[in-house]
């Protein structure tokens, strides 16, 4: 599938630029600088990657709210200069919900961690999916809780070590994508942050995607999980990418499982189309209701 | 301001409190809801489901209470006007985001049709014993706003006061009813929609792009508290979060932002207390002892009040419409001069403590407690009221 995507993405780059201030400046708070993260983590790769694949989208501004839970990867939507929601843990997704039907004209994206949106906020994550609201879901999975000190999450690997697994965690992980699928997603990738090229794409494709569109960051976190397991540094982790990363778009999710080391299959697995909720909502009630049903305001001229 | 005629059912009605609270809410001009089903409080986003598509509005029912209670939050800054329902164990799970609205000052409707605990405890029958959950259930020292209808009409009647309150001082509003309030059949008149009064949300009057800060005071004169508001897609890129933040609604994780931040989110109610509080009063002025009571016991206990005063008795009627923040400057105030108060309430103590708090010790305190499943006997009431003359 996609080998002309394939073909742009391993295209020569253009020549280095150069340039004085961060290119994505005029996106971030910079009045929020310097950030938590720390040196070697994913999490500001993939917001580098958000700002491009926004920019490129064409979107405007103030047409995109960003929505984050509780976690390293919650606190994005504080340096994002959006409307942006720091929410409660696990229910970024319930307030994007709320916020999608009252203001339909903007793209809502939710924005978290693994532990997050799987973890506390699984329960949301599946009826979400299985909505298919229009929002795109952004998942930084680097496979523990950094924020409170490298836990266990539904996503750490089998026997990987974490704080409250001290001797290895025996807990089968969800393989998200498989997840995402299975609940409805109509957009379905995974990039690591090495693969900043083709993760900027996926988001801009998810961003202007009708439907829930769900995209996996694998991540390094070098100060808890790739340390307490020994695999190196962010750097490293990096190059671990490069090496075991296979690009396998249209795979079949149940085989993109993810082990502690060994292969990453990356790629997009799925793009379907489905009508949306918002779409079933106002068709059945006219349907049903004919002239008598009265679309709400914000709706007007955006659902059809 | 007036209502929105749009959900204005204007007439006398036969309804039940729920439905009569959901006809409150589409007056008030809610055009969002989201719930989760739970007894004895369903009926009221049943009613919602069933009238929004006529009048405009939307209603979802989520996966749980957790996602009910903060969908509403994100339909509010959506720029919608949003209210949820739920009882006792919904209730519970909904603690973490009355203090999420707490915090970053959301303006919404919560509805608590009360029944009996703990627990899954009595789904289908009454009890208050939700009442000090609904001063102190999430965690953290905040302020909030609560009421306790006593009829039908009143269900109605009060969930507008609710919206308005939540409005004018941008803050969760708890209507809490219970179960027999909520399932009592009775007229419920609705004026025309040019009778109600509606208090429309604050939006700031900075236009897009100038700079406006969430918790700013700077569009706000004469010692108000309350900042304007703005929504998403107006230009303004607001950070909003449940961590303590500054004016700008940036974290700020010190001990002074903290006490900036709750010294205003509290002073806000409790400077406003007179305007907030609402209480019904009948023959307080010349009594000896006063009941002091709140939704459905309010009606329960007037068999009894009317016995002691055929008898001769000076007996006074204290109803609090508004619970939370608590009456306490009148109920100061009567405890200089009456013998006693007598509170009647469906649990096993719980306003009667803020009531004893208030007398300080100056005037007798008698607790009629009732552990709920019914309301109490009146007689229990009338014989609390002669214990205490005699």
């Amino acid at each position: 599938m996609n080998e002309s995507y394939e073909a742009t993405l391993s295209a020569p780059a253009s020549a280095p630029v150069t340039c004085d201030t961060n290119p994505v400046e005029g996106w971030l708070r910079m009045d929020r600088m310097p950030h938590i993260w720390c040196p070697g983590c994913g999490i500001g790769t993939s917001v580098n990657c958000f700002t491009r694949a926004v920019e490129e989208s064409a979107l405007a501004r103030e047409n995109i709210a960003i929505v984050s839970g509780i976690g390293c990867t919650g606190r994005v939507a504080g340096y994002l200069l959006l409307d942006s929601f720091h929410t409660t843990h696990g229910r970024a997704l319930p307030f994007a919900t709320g916020l999608k039907l009252a203001n339909p004209k903007t793209k809502v994206v939710v924005y978290s961690g693994d532990g997050d949106l799987f973890a506390i906020g699984g329960n949301h994550f599946i009826h979400a999916a299985r909505r298919n609201l229009d929002m795109t879901v952004l998942c930084v999975n680097n496979f523990n809780y950094g924020m409170t000190g490298g836990q266990v999450a539904p996503t750490t690997p089998e026997f990987a070590v974490a704080s409250t697994t001290p001797y290895g965690s025996v807990e089968r992980p969800f393989n998200l994508p498989y997840l995402a699928q299975s609940c409805g997603a109509v957009y379905v990738a995974r990039w690591t942050v090495y693969h900043v090229k083709q993760l900027t794409r996926s988001i801009k494709e998810a961003l202007l995607k009708p439907g829930f569109t769900f995209i996996e960051i694998v991540a390094p976190c070098p100060t808890l999980f790739v340390r307490r397991n020994r695999l190196g540094d962010g750097l490293a982790m990096l190059k671990s990418y490069q090496e075991n990363s296979v690009i396998k778009n249209g795979a079949d999710t149940r085989e993109c499982e993810l082990g502690m080391t060994g292969q990453i299959i990356c790629g997009k697995f799925v793009d379907i189309d489905r009508p949306s909720y918002l779409h079933n909502q106002v068709s059945h009630l006219r349907k049903v209701l004919g002239e008598r049903y009265v679309i709400p305001d914000a709706w007007q001229g955006v659902v059809q | 301001m007036n209502a929105d005629p749009r959900g204005v059912l204007t007439g006398s009605h036969f309804l039940d409190g729920d439905h009569a609270a959901a006809e409150g809410a589409l007056a008030a001009g809610a055009n969002f809801s989201a719930g989760y089903p739970i007894t004895p409080s369903t009926e009221v986003v049943e009613r919602l489901a069933t009238r929004f598509p006529f009048t405009g509005g939307t209603f979802i029912q989520m996966e749980d209470e957790l996602a009910a209670s903060i969908a509403i939050q994100g339909a509010v800054w959506g720029g919608a006007k949003a209210l949820t329902v739920t009882s006792g164990p919904g209730f519970s799970l909904m603690m973490e985001h009355i203090g999420y609205g707490v915090i970053t000052e959301t303006p919404f409707v919560l509805v608590d049709v009360q029944r009996g605990g703990p627990s899954t405890g009595l789904p289908t029958m009454p009890a208050q014993a939700d009442m000090m959950q609904a001063r102190w259930g999430s965690h953290g020292d905040y302020e909030i706003i609560a009421l306790a209808p006593s009829s039908p009409q009143e269900c109605f009647d009060l969930m507008i006061r609710c919206f308005n309150l939540s409005e004018k001082y941008r803050t969760p509003v708890l209507l809490m009813m219970d179960e027999c309030v909520g399932h009592m059949l009775e007229r419920v008149v609705i004026p025309s929609a040019d009778k109600i009064t509606i208090e429309p949300r604050r939006y700031t009057k900075k236009g897009p792009g100038e700079t406006y800060w969430p918790y700013s005071l700077e569009e706000c004169e004469g010692g108000c508290l309350v900042p304007p508001l703005t929504k998403v897609g107006d230009g303004h890129f607001p950070h909003i979060t449940g961590l303590t933040h500054d004016e700008r609604g940036y974290p700020a994780m010190n001990a002074t932002a903290q006490a900036t931040l709750l010294t205003r989110l509290t002073e806000k109610i409790r400077k406003n207390a007179d305007d907030i509080i609402t209480l019904e009063e009948d023959g307080t002025q010349d009594a000896d002892v006063v009941v002091v009571s709140y939704g459905i016991t309010a009606r329960v206990c007037q068999p009894a009040i009317a016995r002691a005063r055929a008898e001769g008795h000076k007996v006074g009627f204290l109803r609090l419409v508004t619970v939370w923040p608590f009456a306490e400057k009148r109920i100061r105030e009567l405890a200089e001069r009456v013998s006693a108060f007598v509170v009647p309430e469906m649990n096993l103590g719980q306003i009667v403590r803020e009531v004893e708090r208030c007398a300080q010790g100056r005037t007798r305190v008698r607790s009629v407690t009732h552990a709920g499943g019914a309301v109490h006997d009146p007689d229990e009431i009338y014989k609390a009221i002669r214990e205490v003359m005699a």
